[in-house]
């Protein structure tokens, strides 16, 4: 680790873990390019399948942890990579809150089985999908859908080097006004999350005239409740669309939930 | 004083762009007016305008300056929303260079330059300088223009920042409408403008000329239908800090910071090292902060200010009344941005009104 300033030998050895998750996040290492090879200076990549067949056994300095807790299996193995690791940092929304699939929190999944698969009894899966902190103590939380390159390399970095990341938990406000574009909320009345949503994106779906769907989870301080009545009696959307848009990438960020859970008592009373 | 048409106010920005200025002014674009480098003015555009809410229109005239304010405000061109200050590289400090392009902005109302003299008290004021900002402002050329009508969210008059322009600009025009047409009545307010104005073959103004364009001023002052008392505000302000309508606001205030990122006056900032993954060159990097990030009031364990009604408070406490003691005047100069484009439509004017009021 850093002393001083100065990266010494050895090198912080990384490893990436998956779990139900589609491998977006991970691939976001991968589409450093440019950075990846001093990136690989600076650590060393020991354990990352999509990479290299090549996988060094723990422990691990540093693990990072994509996907979230679908099956008893999974709930074992996380405790392994946790027990394997100095740092555990889970990143993207499936880590951090869930992802998409933690819908099933809300709904009956064997009703989801036996609508999806032509064979449900192939399939072993718990009734929830939880974030990876509700199963083992992680250091860091990274996130976003998927989580944004220049972020993970400022994390690495920073946990190379043993100083605290700077990735700040502003509105997704303050990187549409820095990059100059206008508010779709006000000059097109659109249902858009910026205001609550964690920054991190760097604002992409405003800039391209597209509601923030939230997928970097709750900024610091969120007031879900003040926006979700605006949406309601401004835009006049209903209790339905309301929930849809609140639990999408992130059904698990308790912000989120307890609005959701507010407007539709009868969808969110599970999980 | 003379009077010009709409091709003599074209004729002055290919004269600006001759001399090497790099032109600033409106332009539409994603249904709102913005400032942006500019060849020509948009023509015959309007907008209608509430609390959270923002419209452009066609006006079905020919004006250049039939808009209100839109979100952008000539802040950003003097203090950008990120900059690099200086760099460490092979062991020494890098100054960034001095920005000292000529810009001229074009357009600017009379609470934008009141706000442009609110922000030099700040960067340029009798303490503290800010070489970066005095580099871009000692070149800067300002044509104004009177408002020849106002939005609902205006209220610039309860500050007399507006909607006449004072001192300051080089050039001030005033739009005259005669059916549809417009014209300019036009005077200067510095050397530089009377240079600009001699420059010009068109014809001097007559008195009755001045008379409209006083009316015009006159008429839009009369048509605000906004306003924000500042008598005792600042002392009313000062002493409601325990008043429990801050909490009653924070139960609307999203503290997303869109207010403070609107504000032409808003000047907060924070300081990031970058480091290049790739070089290992590290830079100083000042980018826009807001008093209702948790970052702006972080020290040693967490913020100072860690709900909503305390970041609020921090927001308007400065901006209506502290700023009277730290910079001589408000920080408000009455354009109303923060209103218009506050997502849940809080309006500062009415917030204000209800904290002077005795709980």
């Amino acid at each position: 680790m850093a002393e001083g300033g100065q990266l010494e030998a050895p090198k912080p050895r990384l490893a990436v873990f998956k779990f139900a998750s589609c491998d977006g996040c991970q691939l976001s290492l991968l589409d450093c390019e440019d950075e990846l090879l001093s990136l690989a200076s600076a650590i060393d990549i020991v354990n990352f399948p999509e990479a290299s067949r090549e996988m060094l056994p723990g422990p691990y300095d540093i693990s990072l942890v994509e996907g979230s807790i679908t099956t008893a299996h999974d709930r074992q193995r996380i405790h392994e990579v946790r027990a394997n690791s100095r740092f555990v940092i889970s990143i993207g929304a499936c880590a951090t809150a869930g992802g998409i699939q933690a819908l099933r929190n809300y709904a009956d999944v064997d009703d989801y089985i036996k609508t999806v698969y032509a064979h449900p009894e192939y399939i072993s899966t718990l009734r929830t999908a939880t974030p990876i902190a509700a199963h083992v103590n992680v250091d860091y939380e990274l996130h976003g859908c998927p989580i944004n390159k220049h972020q993970l390399i400022e994390v690495l970095l920073a946990f190379a080097a043993g100083r605290r990341p700077q990735v700040a938990a502003d509105s997704v406000c303050m990187e549409c006004k820095a990059r100059g574009t206008t508010c779709i909320m006000v000059t097109r009345g659109e249902a858009c999350l910026g205001p609550i949503t964690h920054a991190g994106c760097g604002a992409i779906c405003p800039a391209y005239r597209r509601a923030c769907y939230g997928c970097y989870g709750s900024k610091d301080a969120p007031n879900v409740a003040s926006l979700a009545a605006w949406f309601h009696e401004s835009q006049g959307r209903d209790a339905q669309e309301l929930t849809a848009a609140l639990c999408r990438f992130n059904p698990e960020v308790p912000a989120l939930r307890e609005e959701a859970r507010k407007w539709r008592p009868d969808a969110a009373k599970k999980g | 004083m003379v009077h010009w048409s709409p091709a003599d106010l074209d004729a002055l920005l290919c004269q600006l762009r001759d001399e090497g200025f790099r032109v600033i002014g409106p332009s539409v674009r994603d249904g709102a007016i913005v400032y942006t480098d500019i060849d020509a003015l948009p023509v015959g555009v309007g907008d209608d305008q509430e609390a959270g809410r923002y419209r452009l229109r066609e006006r079905g005239d020919k004006t250049r300056f039939g808009y209100n304010l839109g979100p952008s405000s000539f802040k950003q061109y003097l203090f950008p929303s990120r900059e690099e200050l200086f760099a460490y590289a092979d062991g020494d400090i890098v100054p960034a260079p001095l920005d000292d392009e000529k810009l001229a902005f074009v357009g600017v109302r009379a609470c934008e330059l009141a706000a442009i003299q609110v922000l030099d008290r700040v960067f340029q004021g009798d303490g503290f300088k800010d070489r970066r900002y005095q580099a871009r402002r000692q070149n800067l050329l300002i044509v104004a223009v009177d408002c020849s009508q106002s939005a609902p969210t205006c209220f610039c008059a309860s500050s007399d920042d507006g909607p006449g322009v004072g001192e300051g600009a080089d050039l001030v025009l005033t739009e005259l409408l005669d059916d549809g047409e417009p014209s300019y009545y036009v005077r200067a307010g510095s050397e530089r403008g009377a240079e600009l104005l001699a420059a010009s073959e068109a014809d001097a103004a007559s008195p009755e000329l001045q008379g409209r364009a006083r009316a015009v001023v006159d008429e839009t002052r009369e048509g605000l239908e906004r306003l924000l008392p500042r008598e005792g505000l600042r002392d009313a302000l000062l002493g409601a800090l325990d008043h429990p309508h801050w909490q009653e606001l924070a139960e609307r205030c999203l503290a997303c910071g869109n207010c403070t990122q609107v504000c032409p006056t808003c000047f907060c900032s924070t300081a990031v090292e970058e480091t290049d993954p790739v070089s290992l060159r590290v830079s100083h990097v000042r980018q826009w902060d807001s008093c209702f990030t948790a970052g702006h009031s972080y020290v040693h364990g967490g913020p100072v200010h860690a709900g909503i009604a305390s970041r609020y408070r921090q927001w308007l406490t400065h901006k209506l009344a502290s700023w009277e003691d730290q910079f001589g005047r408000s920080g408000c100069t009455g354009c109303g941005r923060c209103i218009s484009w506050c997502p849940v439509g809080i309006d500062l004017t009415a917030e204000a009104e209800a904290l002077r009021r005795t709980p």
